[in-house]
């Protein structure tokens, strides 16, 4: 039983490393005398199915990005949902939250609407690709949690955004 | 809240006879601001026949330098402040041209009543205000507030209150209101409250805090802690509680705060994003937005707390909003069913929504004057503009021209809009007013970086 665990987790690293620039993570040790197969111990790196393994494995592609006024995914934000999406396959007892953004060059309130209205999208691509709805929820944050800090389109164009967020 | 009253009476003319001499005026607890007899603090373009007006304002006199709770220093102290706080109240209005006690000699308790004209007319102040102050046993204090013609030698009104020694500064606010009526016609404004969001931290990681301060400034309080964000407060019209957003719970809702107790209610259950809370002019109702699956419309809710909530608007789209007339019958809201942001007016139970902004560039947050002749509302193209319309959306008028100003909110006399103004790249915020004319725009003194204000009404 150990040795085929040890496989289906080794497996699974290497089919996630692969979709990424970075190099392969390193292989989890060999898992303990525990009940559940799939659980190495945290100091070799995050938990399957936690918030900071799915950040590391998506590898940026938890975020996908909006034109101004605007909230369709388009095909690059359409192949970053199917990264999340299989990942949630993967993982079926992670829930996750769509957290929708702006840039600071609109009003306060229409933007907290306009981002749920990304967030919103963004869900909608995932049950579509057959994520579970309930799996999922949105927030919105409007333009009050910028990542970049510049008054400009190339700061601007990054905090139009929506993050997908797994659930620990 | 709870503890003050406040009584209106008419002054007898003629002054108790004991007419002390008047010491030194008492240093003050804070710096005076600096002052210059005759010149406003920056220039106007235009003339104004206002600002030729000089008004002379020395420090109120007492009967008797008796110990109060409102000064360390006793009453005679606390005269100087009051004239003070008349003087700041007039000087930040550009309207006149006001002198302050610092500059002034003081009149005793005798001259409040009968001024010494020569003292005056020397000085080219055509207006004159005088002020008594008296502490009672019980700690409570009697301000008096009278406004001369100097060059007639008359008095053109008079009015008195009564004040706990804890709201001295509302009495002296009371008295730039009654000079501000009487010589500009318009309705007072001075005694009245402000809420807003204070800012601290950087630009990716700000910490947004509710907080109350009086119209000058002074007596500023936080509400809020800091841990959740806080956004977009608005007053009750008996300034009882304070509406607004937080994040709390990890996403949008809406609280009411009860000033008095503390407590906070939910205005909804709803686990989607509500927010943009606004009171009705009677206080019984609020509207509020909420966002589900992508769609954004405006609700009301009774304010105390029964009843569902109804959906006033349900086209796709964005809906946000709105604000009321004063006469609570219609309400005024922004929506993008258009393709963008617009202004538009529907009944206050939702029927006949129509648009009302035509002239180019995205509108958004409109609020209704409290005089309801104009609504002023952020103006988008390119720069985030101050701006004014009627009802029916003519006449519009930018207030404002800079990068990023929005969510104008109306002093209660309706003459005066009060923004946030965000600076470029750093994202600081800060507070600002400007007159209905475009003119006289000035920066209010916050402790810290300031967004989101909203004026309550005059206290009663």
């Amino acid at each position: 039983m150990q040795k085929i665990a040890l496989v289906v987790t080794v497996a699974s690293v290497l089919a996630l490393s692969a979709c990424k620039k970075e190099p392969p993570a390193e292989l989890p040790p060999a898992p303990q005398n525990t009940a559940s197969p799939v659980s190495p111990p945290s100091q070799a790196g995050p938990a399957p199915g936690s918030q900071e393994h799915f950040r590391q494995a998506m590898a940026g592609r938890d975020t996908i990005f909006f034109d101004t006024d605007m909230f369709n995914v388009d095909a690059e934000d359409q192949a970053a949902l199917r990264e999340q999406a299989a990942y949630l396959q993967q993982y079926p007892n992670a829930r996750a939250t769509v957290e929708g953004h702006c840039d600071e060059r609109g009003t306060r309130e229409y933007n907290l609407a306009l981002g749920e209205r990304r967030a919103n999208a963004a869900k909608n691509y995932l049950v579509s690709l057959g994520v579970a709805a309930d799996r999922l929820s949105t927030v919105s944050y409007g333009k009050e949690r910028p990542i970049a800090v510049g008054s400009n389109e190339q700061a601007w164009s990054r905090n139009r955004r929506a993050v997908t967020v797994v659930m620990n | 809240m709870k503890l003050f009253s406040l009584l209106i009476f008419a002054i007898v003319l003629g002054v108790p006879a004991a007419a002390q001499a008047q010491g030194q005026p008492a240093p003050a607890e804070v710096a005076p601001p600096a002052e210059d007899e005759g010149g406003l603090s920056f220039t106007v373009t235009d003339d104004s026949a206002w600002q030729d007006l000089g008004i002379a304002i020395p420090a109120f006199a007492t009967n008797a330098d008796r110990p109060t709770a409102a000064n360390s220093q006793g009453t005679g102290a606390l005269g100087v402040e009051l004239g003070r706080v008349v003087f700041n109240d007039l000087r930040n209005n550009g309207l006149f041209r006001p002198v302050g006690p610092d500059s002034l000699p003081r009149p005793n308790y005798a001259q409040i009543t009968a001024p010494a004209w020569g003292t005056w007319q020397g000085r080219s102040a055509e207006m004159l205000v005088h002020g008594y102050v008296r502490a009672a046993d019980d700690g409570r204090l009697t301000v008096g507030c009278y406004l001369y013609d100097v060059q007639l030698q008359q008095e053109l009104v008079r009015e008195g209150w009564v004040v706990s020694a804890a709201e001295w500064r509302r009495a002296a606010h009371k008295c730039a209101d009654l000079v501000y009526s009487r010589l500009s016609g318009e309705s007072p404004f001075f005694d009245s409250k402000i809420a807003y969001i204070a800012e601290t931290g950087p630009k990716d990681n700000r910490v947004k805090r509710l907080a109350i301060m009086d119209s000058d400034g002074a007596n500023h309080r936080f509400i809020t802690n800091g841990q959740s964000t806080a956004l977009t407060p608005r007053y009750s019209p008996d300034y009882s509680k304070i509406a607004y957003v937080s994040y709390l719970n990890g996403y949008a809702r809406i609280f009411v705060y009860d000033i008095g107790s503390g407590n906070q209610t939910l205005v909804t259950q709803s686990q989607n994003t509500t927010f943009a809370p606004r009171w009705s002019p009677d206080g019984r109702t609020i509207l509020y937005s909420m966002a589900v699956a992508g769609n954004t419309d405006v609700y009301r809710v009774s304010a105390s707390g029964g009843g569902s909530p109804q959906r006033l608007t349900d086209a796709p789209g964005i809906d946000v909003g709105g604000s009321y007339s004063p006469d609570g019958s219609r309400i005024v809201f922004e929506s993008d069913r258009s393709g963008s942001q617009q202004i538009y007016v529907m009944d206050a139970n939702g029927g006949n929504q129509r648009r009302i902004s035509f002239f180019g560039g995205r509108a958004a947050t409109p609020e209704w004057s409290p005089r309801g002749d104009q609504i002023a509302f952020t103006h988008i193209a390119g720069d985030l503009r101050v701006a004014v319309m009627t009802p029916s959306g003519g006449g519009m008028r930018h207030l404002t021209n800079s990068w990023q100003d929005e969510a104008p909110t109306w002093a209660p006399n309706g003459r005066i809009v009060q923004f946030f103004r965000t600076a470029r790249g750093s994202g600081e915020a800060s507070i600002w007013q400007v007159d209905l004319t475009g003119r006289n725009e000035r920066r209010l003194n916050t402790p810290v970086g300031a967004s989101d204000p909203a004026w309550g009404p005059v206290l009663p």
